[in-house]
């Protein structure tokens, strides 16, 4: 009982919402890092994906390839990024994390997408051949809104993970809510760390609600009788 | 506790400590055995043997050398025990004579031989360390014999940039312009008295920001490096400083506890000597600053030289040995 109060009194603490170091910037650095690293694994799957998913070649391997990223440790890509980012100057925190953020985005991202676009019920897509449209309007016009759900479910699983795993950036000298979890442990101010894994619980939790919205909005008028 | 930063040092001892650690039986009672027969009179030529010890990282082993060698020199017969683990291993063998020899650091000894403090309290003041560290090793028949000048404790860096462009040499060079620096250190600095606490405290120090790091590590050194912050927390004999051409800013105000390197030596082993072995162990402590101890921890840990080939060459430039 007695951290319960420590936590609470450590969150409503005016000094911790305050400066460089307060609770509003570690949140706008933490959706900051999380929403780059998203956008970095998007451009990279979602055109190989949309590709794969068209044409229907190779994507087992694709996918197979992709859940390699699944396996490698996050810590490891961290450290590599490190390494990586002194080398080319990048400097410290921001750069090494989100190199070993977006191996772990891509995967759900690649399969999704790649499972949306195939799932498309192949008669409509022949249809639509018959009627003349060309193969980026059968990508563009059917596939890609028939299958949009599906292609945000996959962004959603891998922007959860990326905000719960962000944290790891403190470790690399990085802002974030991971300061906080490791300042604590480092200080051995329990409140700070406990602090810093709720807020970033908190974080994870109202990505996934939102996400679960703008799928919502974004089903196809034609779809939404249906599901 | 900051040896357990020491990451390289450790890690390649970890390969060497098995081997190390297999050795340590045989060779471990010969220095008790005749101290009673043996008369230290002014005539006998013959040494004593001595085991030189060390614990588990570069700068150790580089000392372990410069001891050994010296005396060998001298017509002593040294086997070496090196790496044998942390001081947690390191000063039970020397205190049961498993071990006659090793470098110590005075404040940290003491801290850990005393370690609530009811005989002496590590202070900044080397002397008065010393004199402390000698009466809390009294009952355990160990001296320390003099310090050098070398330390190995925390320090504070700039890079020769800012060092030349902010005109800085010494910590107390920071209090005027602290406001517009960056510090980066472990995370728990600004609340420690030997870190950001204390130079605010005893120098009057206001940083513009602190950048949490790791203690004395890579990110530090890289932070460092790439501008992020402008001065760092370091170890005092850390290679880094001569690699990367740090400057090691002066504790002019004696923030740190004095953690100067000196040997601590059996008095079952001085006994039996007739005053030869202090006086080449004293010879080392005399020429060892803290540029000279760098420069060889630099090659060591940097260059990965031969700590054996460092230390002969170093005893040679000094004219310690032949």
């Amino acid at each position: 009982m007695r951290a319960l109060g420590d936590l609470v009194r450590w969150l409503t603490d005016p000094v911790n919402w305050q400066g460089s170091h307060g609770i509003p910037v570690r949140v706008l650095e933490h959706i900051e890092l999380s929403a780059i690293s998203v956008v970095v694994a998007l451009l990279i799957a979602m055109p190989i994906a949309l590709y794969l998913g068209h044409t229907g070649r190779a994507g087992f391997v694709a996918i197979n390839v992709a859940n390699v990223g699944r396996a490698l440790p996050s810590l490891a890509l961290l450290a590599f990024g490190l390494v990586i980012a002194i080398s080319l100057g990048l400097g410290l925190g921001f750069w090494p994390t989100v190199f070993a953020l977006v191996p772990l985005a891509i995967p759900p991202i690649l399969t999704n997408s790649y499972v949306a676009v195939r799932e498309v019920d192949r008669d409509i897509v022949e249809a639509a051949r018959g009627m003349g449209l060309s193969e980026g309007q059968i990508l563009r016009s059917i596939e890609v809104p028939l299958g949009l759900p599906l292609m945000l479910a996959g962004i959603r699983t891998a922007a959860v993970n990326v905000v719960a795993t962000a944290t790891l950036g403190a470790l690399v000298a990085g802002g974030a809510l991971g300061r906080f979890i490791v300042d604590g442990l480092a200080l051995q101010e329990y409140d700070q760390l406990m602090a810093g894994a709720l807020l970033v619980a908190l974080l994870a939790v109202a990505t996934e609600v939102s996400f679960a919205a703008l799928e919502r909005a974004t089903v196809p008028a034609g779809m939404r009788a249906i599901s | 506790m900051k040896r357990g930063n020491k990451l390289i040092g450790a890690l390649v001892a970890v390969a060497v400590v098995a081997s190390a650690c297999g050795g340590t039986g045989s060779g471990g009672s010969t220095a008790g055995t005749s101290t009673a027969t043996a008369t230290p009179t002014a005539s006998a030529v013959t040494r004593p043997d001595v085991i030189v010890g060390s614990t588990n990282f570069y700068e150790q082993i580089t000392l372990g050398e410069l001891y050994s060698q010296i005396l060998e020199a001298n017509g002593y017969k040294v086997t070496r025990k090196f790496n044998l683990g942390n001081r947690e291993i390191v000063e039970p063998a020397i205190e049961s004579g498993q071990i006659d020899v090793d470098a110590e650091y005075l404040a940290t000894l003491l801290a850990f031989v005393d370690k609530n403090g009811t005989i002496a309290k590590p202070t900044t003041d080397p002397k008065a360390t010393q004199i402390g560290l000698q009466k809390a090793l009294d009952p355990k028949g160990l001296t320390v014999l003099d310090y050098a000048a070398a330390t190995d404790q925390n320090g504070f860096v700039v890079t020769q940039a800012t060092a030349s462009s902010k005109s800085l040499k010494k910590l107390s060079d920071l209090a005027p312009i602290g406001n517009t620096l960056v510090l980066g250190g472990p995370p728990e600095c600004p609340q420690r008295p030997f870190c950001q606490l204390g130079l605010k405290n005893t120098y009057g120090i206001t940083f513009k920001d602190f950048k949490p790091l790791d203690s004395g590590g890579p990110l530090t050194i890289a932070a460092l490096d790439g501008k992020q912050i402008d001065v760092g927390l370091l170890f005092t004999s850390d290679p880094s400083i001569v690699a990367k051409n740090f400057v090691l800013l002066d504790d002019d105000k004696h923030l740190q506890l004095a953690d100067n390197i000196a040997p601590v030596v059996r008095n079952a082993l001085l006994n039996k000597d007739d005053g030869t072995l202090a006086r080449l162990l004293d010879s080392i402590g005399a020429k060892l600053t803290q540029a000279e101890l760098n420069d060889m921890n630099k090659q060591v840990a940097v260059d990965k030289a031969d700590s054996k080939a460092v230390a002969a060459a170093w005893l040679k430039k000094q004219g310690l040995i032949k």
